[in-house]
């Protein structure tokens, strides 16, 4: 599996073989505060590389996920529509959003990497 | 305009507070547990929280000061007890609601607990009214603190002793640290609680004091799920300018004798809707499902019309689900009719429901 890469609207993404697989960063989570909502891509839509895929409402807003690469949606994580809360006990972990099958790896090459990522946040929430 | 602080800003810094600018003051929205915790918290043991940016609004005068206000408040002063308080509203001759607050008959006079962005303007309004016959002041050099949830009677009594023979909607005079505060059994979460009045310079040690007996600080986040459980207005959002006490659904609010014969302002419109019926109605809404829609979702009929606008909207966390608050046209306004709702284009359904979404838990008939 890749190195993990980080966008600028918070989202992480692996990529293992042509399929991403896409979540929210823990530092997005402890911005957002509880999250009790999460609407995710329709499996076998296509998604544009910084376009919306997706919602996490907190329970003081609703804030759109954006998808880092361009991609068919492949499978989306069901147990966090069912269970929000697991997107703050584990969001870089067991509570991933969506798998794309990427058209273009090349896409990934603007990502951030963990440290890049790390200075943009503290940067950006300060 | 520079952002004001309550006189606890500090120890909500060192309580790790996130803040947000809520009516000119940083105020904590929640604290490092997060907001459904600190709202499970309050309902099963105690919360504290700081609402000093309301305004304390104290008028003193003789028994004129009384005829003079139920020209304005359409309560029953005259039969209202000494340390009885009333929830109640400004209005403007139209009805439409300035401000709502609870007024709180004290000795030689009335204590009236204002909303934050709406305090400067009703002083405004009230001196025009009253003129300058009766003293009035809006106390900056007191803080009001609530503590609210089913412990809170014992925490609270451990500290100021005697707080536990008040009724809901009651208050009194009690000592704390040499300083008088003014106790209220009352609050805006749906619990068992108090409000407390005191002196800045003591509500520092005061909410230490709550803490160290196991009560702990909340955030505004969970004041307002509570409070949207609980099914209470929230100025700025089922309350304004543009709705009157009978839209918002609160007639309970206005006292019998003074429905008979008016003589407050609005009392000409609110009499004339009564009779009629208002237009648009303040109802409970539950989305089917999870989605939650937030203020200014659109609501819909089945037939594609639109019927009414949500005013609040939220994850209700007791009741583990997404709970609002909005306005429908009055013939959707019966519990269990089918709604859709508007949200990020699509529609979905929801239906009216009573209020409030979770069960209150007032004490009554202490004594």
């Amino acid at each position: 599996m890749s190195e993990v890469k980080f966008s600028k609207e918070h989202e992480w993404i692996t990529l293992e073989g042509d399929v991403a697989t896409i979540g929210i960063t823990k530092h997005a989570t402890e911005m957002l505060g509880d999250i009790v909502f999460a609407e995710l891509p329709e499996k076998g839509s296509n998604v544009e590389k910084d376009g919306t895929a997706g919602v996490v409402e907190s329970t003081k807003a609703a804030s759109d996920v954006y998808t880092p690469v361009s991609g068919e949606v492949v499978d989306t994580n069901q147990s966090i529509v069912d269970d929000p809360s697991k997107i703050n006990e584990d969001p870089e972990g067991g509570a991933w959003f969506f798998k794309l099958k990427i058209k273009d790896s090349s896409e990934l090459d603007s990502l951030m990497n963990k440290e890049q990522y790390d200075k943009f946040a503290k940067e950006t929430s300060s | 305009m520079e952002i004001k602080r309550t006189t606890l800003n500090k120890l909500h810094q060192s309580n790790k507070a996130k803040f947000v600018e809520f009516a000119g003051y940083e105020m904590p929205i929640q604290y490092s547990k997060g907001i459904i915790e600190e709202h499970k918290f309050t309902r099963t043991h105690s919360g504290i929280f700081d609402v000093s940016h309301m305004g304390q609004l104290f008028i003193f005068g003789d028994k004129s000061l009384t005829e003079e206000l139920e020209k304005i408040f359409p309560l029953d002063l005259k039969n209202l007890k000494q340390n009885c308080s009333k929830y109640s509203f400004l209005m403007n001759e139209d009805a439409g609601i300035y401000d709502d607050l609870i007024i709180t008959k004290i000795e030689e006079g009335y204590l009236i607990i204002l909303n934050a962005a709406c305090k400067d303007k009703d002083f405004e309004i009230l001196s025009n009214l009253l003129g300058s016959k009766f003293k009035m002041s809006l106390d900056n050099n007191r803080s009001l603190i609530a503590i609210q949830g089913p412990k809170s009677v014992e925490i609270l009594n451990s500290i100021i002793n005697g707080v536990d023979r008040l009724n809901f909607m009651t208050g009194n005079w009690f000592d704390y640290d040499n300083q008088k505060l003014f106790v209220t059994r009352s609050g805006y979460t749906g619990e068992d609680g108090f409000e407390i009045s005191i002196s800045n310079d003591k509500a520092e040690k005061f909410v230490e004091n709550l803490i160290e007996k196991g009560a702990q600080l909340i955030g505004l986040g969970a004041r307002d799920t509570l409070r949207l459980e609980a099914g209470l207005c929230l100025y700025g959002h089922e309350l304004d300018i543009n709705k009157t006490p009978v839209e918002a659904n609160l007639r309970w609010a206005i006292s019998k004798s003074r429905l008979l014969n008016g003589g407050f302002i609005g009392s000409k419109k609110i009499m004339n809707q009564l009779q009629d019926g208002a237009n648009q109605i303040r109802v409970g809404i539950k989305p089917e499902g999870r989605l939650i829609a937030r203020e200014k979702t659109k609501i819909y009929n089945d037939t594609d019309k639109q019927i009414g606008e949500i005013t609040s909207g939220t994850f209700g966390p007791s009741v583990n689900g997404p709970i609002a608050m909005g306005y429908v046209d009055r013939e959707f306004s019966n519990v269990d009719t089918k709604i859709l709702l508007e949200v990020r284009g699509k529609k979905y359904p929801a239906n009216i429901c009573a209020l409030p979404f979770y069960k209150k838990n007032y004490v009554k008939g202490v004594n």
